[in-house]
């Protein structure tokens, strides 16, 4: 079991476990709980990773302590996640914008094309960026949902 | 109160896991189940990470580091399989 620690280095370990699990547990609930699939890349991609960081410093700071030296694999572990997880999220907003994945208003996320929603939604349209007016606004029945 | 906090730090790993094994189950679309797996992984590592601190042993590291890379590299290749069909082109 755990071996005797200075009980400062104790508290602190133990405050970074506990919220760093905190945070993973946040994050499980908003990929539960949240409504569309692109609110739910948010909770994994930003929370968890955030837990498990807390949660690797946490038994970094253990075994450095206990140990007297500074203990590597932690260190990697977080370094690799944290290079990897915007990846892989940036990874699955692009595949889900490509399959056209339903967003909570229902429409597809790809059909929404750059100023077609200001457009109908009554705003005054705006000249193109070579100063010509922008593209005429779409008839309010061409959304779908 | 290390022992205790790291109890109470498992058990909250284990209800994320349970979400993230309940919302892979549900999924409306395949996405939403790579994306449970993906933070199944990551939850996963985080779990042995705590087990490791508390059995006082330093083996569960090299576990951790090894499920890191294939979480990573198995995401990628699904994302890959949904946008091109293939993987390896």
């Amino acid at each position: 079991m755990t071996g005797s620690l200075p009980f400062v280095a104790e508290a602190i370990v133990s405050a970074l476990l506990l919220l760093g699990a905190a945070f993973a547990l946040t994050g499980s609930l908003g990929l539960a709980r949240l409504e569309d699939f692109y609110m739910r890349l948010h909770g994994p991609s930003k929370s968890t990773t955030l837990g498990v960081g807390g949660v690797l410093a946490g038994s970094a700071l253990y075994f450095s302590v206990r140990q007297g030296e500074v203990s590597m694999p932690e260190i990697l572990v977080t370094a690799f996640l944290f290079l990897t997880t915007p990846a892989s999220a940036h990874l699955l907003a692009k595949a889900a914008l490509h399959l056209r994945v339903p967003n909570v208003s229902g429409a597809p996320a790809a059909a929404r094309e750059r100023g077609r929603d200001e457009t109908a939604a009554g705003a005054p349209a705006r000249p193109g960026r070579d100063g010509r007016p922008a593209a005429p606004a779409a008839p309010p029945d061409v959304r779908p949902g | 109160m290390l022992s205790l906090a790291i109890l109470a730090a498992i058990a909250m790993m284990l209800a994320a896991l349970a979400l993230n094994l309940w919302r892979l189950v549900r999924g409306p679309s395949v996405l939403d189940r790579v994306l449970a797996l993906d933070t199944m992984y990551v939850n996963a590592i985080a779990l042995l990470v705590l087990l490791g601190v508390q059995r006082g042993s330093r083996l569960y590291f090299e576990s951790a580091l090894l499920i890191a890379m294939v979480g990573f590299v198995s995401t990628v290749a699904l994302c890959k399989f949904v946008l091109r069909g293939n993987i390896i082109e």
